[in-house]
C-alpha cells in the first residue's frame, strides 16, 4: 500500500517539474514575441530598448471591476498616443506593455512581477482598484520600480503602510477617500444644512467603506445625525426595498458612496417613489452614464465631489473633453480623465527625471511641483498624494450648474 | 402598514424577474437535467439584441421583443448542438463545466465587442408611476408581473395539453424509453432549449427596458438567483419556479426592508438551506425513490 | 510481499527522489532560473493542487457534488490572516495554517451534518448558498476582517519550501485516506448510496469525514494563499473561486489525484501564459474549456493515477 503512495507521489512531483519547465520556458518565448509584436504593431522602428520607453499597465480588462480598468486604460492611451505624436520623451516612443489582471489581487500581484522582473519596465501603472492596488505594492518595493494608480483611494495601506511609513515607490493622483467623505459631510452640514442622514453605500468596494466611515465620523462629530446606514453590492439592480424603508424616515440628505452604475439606479429609483432630498455623492457619480441610467428628471439637488468640472473654461479641459469625444464617441468619466493625467504625469516625470532608471523617474515623481492635469494642477506631498482642491458640483435637470471649489486642509 | 403593501409591491416585481430566467432554467433543467450555467448569459445577450434593434434600427417594443426571442432561440439550439450534445451520455458534472465555459464564452465575447461598460436602454414603454393611496407602483412593474403570469400559464399549457409538450415530459421521464417509443429525442430537445432560451430573451429585453442598465455581466447574479429559485420551487416544475422566483424576491425585499440590508443574500441562502432540509426536493419538486 | 514493511529500498529510494526533486526546484530558484514571476506561478499551482485535490475527495471520490469550497478556503485565509499578522513570525504562520484548518474543518462538520443529506443538485446549490453565507459574514465582521476593503499587508511566510510541504502533505495524507478502508467506505457512497448503507456503511459519517477533511486542506490552501499573496478580501472567495477549483477537478479526472495535480498544472500555467491577451484571454480559455470537454469528458485522468499507465507498461513487458 504505501509503496503504491510514495510511487503516484513520485510521478506527481516529476510531472509538475516537468509541466512547469515546459510550460512556462513556451510562455515565454511566446510573450517575447507578443511584445516584440506590440513594439512593431506601434510603429516603432526598432526593438532595440534604446528607441523606446516601456512602461507597464496592470489593469482590471477582464472580471468584476472591468469598467473601471478598461475606463483608465482608454484614458492612458489617449495621453501616450498623444505623446508619440509630438515624437515621445527625448524622440523615445512610449510602448505600454499591457497585461490584464482579470480583477484578482493575486493575478495583480504575479503581473506587477511579470512587468517588473521581466519585462522590465520603467514603471507601472494601475491597477484601478485600492485592492489590487495594495496587492501590488510589495513587489514595487521589493522590485524598487515606481508604481502609480490614479484611483486608489483608501485611507491606508496605499502610498503609507498600517505603521504609518511613506511606501517609497507607490504614488497615486486621486483624493483619498477621508478627504472627500470629509468634503462632502461639511457640504451637506454647511451649505445643505442638513441635520440628519442616511447612508446608502456599496458595501462591496473597499471605496465604498471608506467614503461612508469618513463621512459619518464628520457628520456626527459636527452635530449631525446618521439615521441610517444601508448597503448593496455592485451590480444589483433593485434598490426599491432599502428606499421604502428609508423613506419613512425622517432626513435630510442621502449620501450614496459608490459609482454611477449603481447611483444612477438609485437615484432613478428613489425619485420613482417620491423621495425627493438631496443626494450626495463623490467622484464616483462623475460619468455621462449617471445621466443616463437616472435621466435628466431625476437629477436634480444632486451634488458630488470631483476633480474637475465640465464647466471649466481652461483649454486643457476643453480640448480633453473634445479629443476624448472623437476618439472613443462618449463623454470622459473620472476614470478616464484620471488614466489620462496618470498617462502624461507618468511621461513628465520620465522627461524630468532625463532617464530611464526608475530610481531617477521615482525621484521626480516624488518631487512634482505644479503638474498641470484635467483632474487639478497638484503638487506631491511627503506622503505620495497629491495636493489639490475639489469640486463640489451640483446638478439640474442633469447638467452641471453649479460648481464650489473645496481646498484641502 | 402601508410600508409592508409596498415592501410587497417591490418583492413581487423583483421575484417575477427572478422568475422569468426560472422559468426557461427549469424547462431546461427537466429535460436533460443540466445546471444550464449559460442561461444567465443568453438573458443577456437577448438584452443586448433588444438594445442593439432598438437602438441603431429604431424599431419598436413588440418587434424588438420578437426579435431578441428569435435570436436567443436560435442561440439557446446553437450552444445545445455544439456544446451539450457531444456530452449527452457523459457524466453530468462534464457538462456543467462545458456550460460554465458556455458562460464565460458569452460574457467576454460579448464584452470584447461592446465593451465593460453600462449602457441605458432606449425608453420603448410607459413608466408612468401609479399612486394608491401611499402606494407607488410603476406601470412597468405591472407589465413584468403579468408577462412572467402569461408566459407561466403558457408554458404550462404547452407541456400539459400539446404534443411536443408530451414528448418533452416522455424525454424527461425516460430517454432511451421515449427513442424507443418513437419520439425525436433530439429535436424535443432542442426545442426545450429553444424555448427556455427565448424565455431569457424576452426577460433580458424586459428586465433592460425596466432597469434602464446592461452590461456583459449582467446575466451572473440572476443566473445565480434563478437557479436557487428553481431549486427552491422544485426543480424542473414551472408553477415551482413561479413560486420560487416570487418567495426569493419577496424574502429579498423583507430582508432589506425590516432587517439588515447588507446580511441580504446571506438571509435568502439560510432560507434557501432550511427549506431543502425540511424539504430536500423543494416546495413542489417530486420526492423520487431510488431503487438499488 | 515486502508492502507491509514501511522503509524498504523502493520507499527510501522514492524518498530521495521526492528530497532530490525538492532541492533542484530550490536551486532553481535560488541561480534564478526559476525567477520571481514563474516562483509566483509554482505558488498558485501548488495552492490549486492542494484546493483540487481536496475538492476531489469530497466531489470525486465521495461524489457529494460541492460548489462552495472557496468557503472554507477564506476561512483558512482570514484565520491564518490574523494569526500571522498578530504574530509575525514562522511560528505564528504555522499556528495561523493549523488554526485556519481547524476553523474550515470545524465549520466544515457544522454545514455538512444538516445539508449533506441532500443529494446532488440540492447538495450543490446548499453548499454555493454555505459559502455565500461565509463570505457576507466576512464582509460584515468589519472590527475583525475590515470588511470589504480586505487585510492587506500580510506578512509573506509562505515560500517554496513550505509550498511544497504542504503540497506533498496533502497529497499523501489524502491518497492514503482514499487506498484505506475510510476511502473505500466513501467510494462505496459514490458508487452507489443506497447500496452502501445496507452494507452497513454509515454513509452519513463517511461523507462528513470527507467533507471536513476537505475542508482541512482548504483552509491550508486560503492560509498558505493569505501569507503568499500580501492581501485578501471577500470577494477573492466569491462563487467564481469555488467553480476556478472544480473545473480543476472535473477537467483532471473526477477519482484521479495525479489528474487534480496535472490540472492545476496545466490551467495555472494556461491563466498565466493567457494574461497578456488582455480582453482575448478569457475568450480563449473558455473555448479550450469547451473543446476540452467535449473531445475529453471523463477529464484528462478519468479515473486512473499515472501510476495505473507504469502497470500498464510492466504488464505489457511481461506479455512480450
Amino acid at each position: 500500500m504505501k509503496k503504491k503512495t510514495f510511487l503516484s507521489l513520485i510521478a506527481v512531483l516529476t510531472m509538475t517539474g516537468l509541466f512547469v519547465s515546459c510550460g512556462t520556458n513556451k510562455s515565454n518565448n511566446e510573450v517575447a514575441n507578443e511584445v516584440v509584436n506590440k513594439v512593431e504593431g506601434s510603429g516603432n522602428s526598432g526593438t532595440d530598448n534604446s528607441g523606446e520607453i516601456k512602461i507597464g499597465i496592470n489593469f482590471e480588462l477582464t472580471g468584476e471591476v472591468a469598467s473601471y480598468g478598461q475606463s483608465n486604460v482608454d484614458g492612458i492611451m489617449m495621453a501616450f498616443d498623444e505623446i508619440n505624436a509630438e515624437g515621445g520623451i527625448d524622440g523615445k516612443k512610449i510602448t505600454a506593455v499591457q497585461i490584464d489582471n482579470k480583477s484578482d489581487p493575486a493575478e495583480a500581484t504575479s503581473v506587477a512581477t511579470r512587468l517588473m522582473t521581466q519585462e522590465k519596465v520603467v514603471a507601472e501603472l494601475g491597477p484601478a482598484t485600492s485592492g489590487n492596488f495594495m496587492a501590488t505594492i510589495p513587489v514595487a518595493m521589493q522590485n524598487k520600480v515606481p508604481a502609480i494608480s490614479a484611483s486608489a483611494t483608501a485611507d491606508k495601506g496605499v502610498t503609507v503602510d498600517d505603521k504609518g511609513n511613506v511606501n517609497e515607490y507607490v504614488f497615486r493622483l486621486c483624493f483619498n477617500d477621508s478627504f472627500q467623505g470629509v468634503t462632502m459631510a461639511n457640504f451637506a452640514l454647511n451649505n445643505l444644512e442638513a441635520k440628519k442622514a442616511v447612508i446608502i453605500k456599496d458595501n462591496s468596494s473597499d471605496y465604498g467603506k471608506g467614503l461612508a466611515e469618513n463621512f459619518k465620523d464628520t457628520f456626527e462629530k459636527s452635530g449631525g445625525q446618521v439615521v441610517s446606514e444601508e448597503g448593496y453590492v455592485s451590480k444589483d439592480k433593485d434598490f426599491n426595498a432599502v428606499l421604502t424603508k428609508i423613506k419613512g424616515k425622517d432626513f435630510d440628505v442621502i449620501f450614496i458612496p459608490g459609482y454611477y452604475q449603481e447611483a444612477g439606479l438609485i437615484i432613478k429609483q428613489a425619485r420613482d417613489l417620491g423621495i425627493d432630498a438631496p443626494v450626495l455623492g463623490a467622484d464616483g457619480f462623475d460619468s455621462p452614464v449617471l445621466l443616463e441610467l437616472a435621466g435628466a428628471n431625476a437629477l436634480n439637488d444632486v451634488y458630488y465631489s470631483n476633480h474637475y468640472s465640465s464647466l471649466d473654461q481652461d483649454p486643457l479641459v476643453q480640448e480633453f473633453i473634445a479629443g476624448f469625444k472623437e476618439r472613443y464617441g462618449a463623454d470622459p468619466n473620472a476614470f478616464n480623465a484620471l488614466g489620462y493625467d496618470l498617462g502624461k504625469y507618468i511621461a513628465d516625470a520620465i522627461e524630468r527625471a532625463g532617464s530611464q532608471e526608475p530610481e531617477a523617474v521615482k525621484d521626480a515623481l516624488k518631487s512634482t511641483k505644479g503638474f498641470r492635469g484635467i483632474t487639478g494642477t497638484f503638487d506631491m506631498d511627503e506622503n505620495h498624494n497629491p495636493v489639490k482642491s475639489a469640486v463640489v458640483i451640483g446638478l439640474k435637470n442633469g447638467v452641471q450648474a453649479t460648481s464650489v471649489k473645496v481646498d484641502p486642509k | 402598514m402601508n410600508q409592508f403593501l409596498q415592501q410587497l409591491v417591490n418583492g413581487i416585481s423583483l421575484g417575477s424577474i427572478y422568475a422569468l430566467v426560472a422559468l426557461g432554467y427549469t424547462m431546461v433543467y427537466g429535460i436533460i437535467k443540466l445546471i444550464n450555467f449559460a442561461h444567465g448569459d443568453v438573458y443577456m445577450v437577448g438584452a443586448y439584441v433588444g438594445f442593439a434593434v432598438t437602438t441603431y434600427a429604431g424599431i419598436g417594443f413588440i418587434p424588438a421583443l420578437i426579435i431578441s426571442m428569435l435570436s436567443c432561440a436560435l442561440l439557446g439550439i446553437v450552444i445545445e448542438k455544439v456544446a451539450y450534445k457531444p456530452l449527452r451520455n457523459s457524466a453530468r458534472i462534464a457538462i456543467l463545466i462545458t456550460a460554465i465555459g458556455v458562460s464565460l464564452l458569452l460574457e467576454y465575447v460579448m464584452m470584447y465587442f461592446v465593451g465593460a461598460e453600462v449602457r441605458s436602454y432606449p425608453k420603448l414603454l410607459d413608466d408612468s408611476v401609479l399612486k394608491f393611496g401611499n402606494i407607488i407602483i410603476n406601470i412597468q412593474q405591472i407589465y413584468i408581473v403579468f408577462t412572467a403570469i402569461a408566459l407561466m400559464l403558457l408554458l404550462q399549457f404547452v407541456v400539459k395539453n400539446t404534443k411536443i409538450g408530451k414528448a418533452m415530459r416522455a424525454v424527461s421521464a425516460d430517454r432511451d424509453a421515449a427513442q424507443l417509443m418513437g419520439i425525436r429525442v433530439d429535436s424535443t430537445i432542442s426545442f426545450t432549449f429553444a424555448i427556455g432560451s427565448a424565455l431569457a430573451g424576452a426577460g433580458g429585453v424586459l428586465v433592460g427596458i425596466y432597469y434602464n442598465s446592461i452590461d456583459p455581466l449582467m446575466g451572473m447574479m440572476p443566473g445565480l438567483k434563478a437557479f436557487v429559485a428553481a431549486v427552491f420551487g422544485g426543480i424542473g416544475s414551472i408553477p415551482g419556479a413561479m413560486i420560487g422566483g416570487l418567495s426569493i424576491g419577496i424574502l429579498e425585499t423583507l430582508v432589506s426592508g425590516y432587517g439588515n440590508s447588507m446580511y441580504r443574500d446571506a438571509a435568502v441562502f439560510a432560507f434557501l438551506i432550511i427549506i431543502l432540509i425540511l424539504k430536500p426536493s423543494g416546495i413542489l419538486g417530486k420526492n423520487t425513490k431510488e431503487k438499488v | 510481499m515486502n508492502s507491509m514493511k514501511v522503509i524498504n529500498k523502493k520507499n527510501i529510494l522514492i524518498l530521495i527522489v521526492i528530497i532530490v526533486f525538492y532541492a533542484v526546484a530550490q536551486a532553481l530558484i535560488n541561480n534564478g532560473t526559476i525567477n520571481n514571476f514563474y516562483e509566483i506561478t509554482l505558488a498558485t499551482i501548488c495552492i490549486n493542487i492542494i484546493l483540487a485535490v481536496s475538492l476531489n475527495l469530497v466531489t470525486g471520490f465521495t461524489g457529494q457534488f460541492s460548489l462552495g469550497h472557496a468557503g472554507f478556503m477564506s476561512i483558512g485565509a482570514y484565520v491564518g490572516a490574523l494569526i500571522n499578522m498578530e504574530m509575525n513570525s514562522t511560528s505564528g504562520f504555522l499556528a495561523g495554517i493549523l488554526a485556519g484548518a481547524a476553523a474550515a474543518a470545524i465549520v466544515g462538520i457544522l454545514i455538512g451534518i444538516p445539508t449533506l443529506r441532500l443529494k446532488g443538485d440540492y447538495l450543490a446549490i446548499a453548499t454555493l448558498g454555505m459559502a455565500e453565507i461565509i463570505r457576507v459574514v466576512f464582509l460584515n465582521m468589519d472590527d475583525i476582517t475590515n470588511g470589504a476593503a480586505g487585510l492587506n499587508g500580510i506578512p509573506r511566510f509562505t515560500n517554496w519550501m513550505w509550498l511544497f510541504i504542504f503540497t506533498a502533505l496533502t497529497i499523501i495524507l489524502i491518497n492514503n485516506f482514499v487506498h484505506s478502508s475510510y476511502g473505500r467506505a466513501c467510494i462505496s457512497i459514490r458508487e452507489d448510496e443506497i447500496a452502501a448503507e445496507s452494507m452497513g456503511v454509515n454513509t452519513t459519517m463517511y461523507k462528513v469525514m470527507a467533507f471536513a477533511i476537505g475542508a482541512f486542506f482548504a483552509g491550508i490552501a486560503g492560509a498558505l494563499y493569505s501569507s503568499y499573496f500580501y492581501f485578501i478580501k471577500p470577494s477573492i472567495f466569491g462563487f467564481m473561486k469555488s467553480i476556478d477549483i472544480l473545473v480543476i477537478v472535473v477537467f483532471g479526472g473526477m477519482g484521479s489525484i495525479t489528474g487534480s495535480v496535472i490540472a492545476a498544472v496545466v490551467l495555472a500555467v494556461l491563466t498565466t501564459f493567457l494574461q497578456s491577451y488582455s480582453e482575448l484571454r478569457m475568450i480563449i480559455y473558455a473555448l479550450l474549456l469547451i473543446v476540452i470537454m467535449i473531445f475529453r469528458p471523463q477529464g484528462l485522468m478519468g479515473t486512473k493515477e499515472i501510476t495505473d499507465l507504469f502497470k500498464i507498461v510492466k504488464k505489457n513487458e511481461k506479455n512480450q
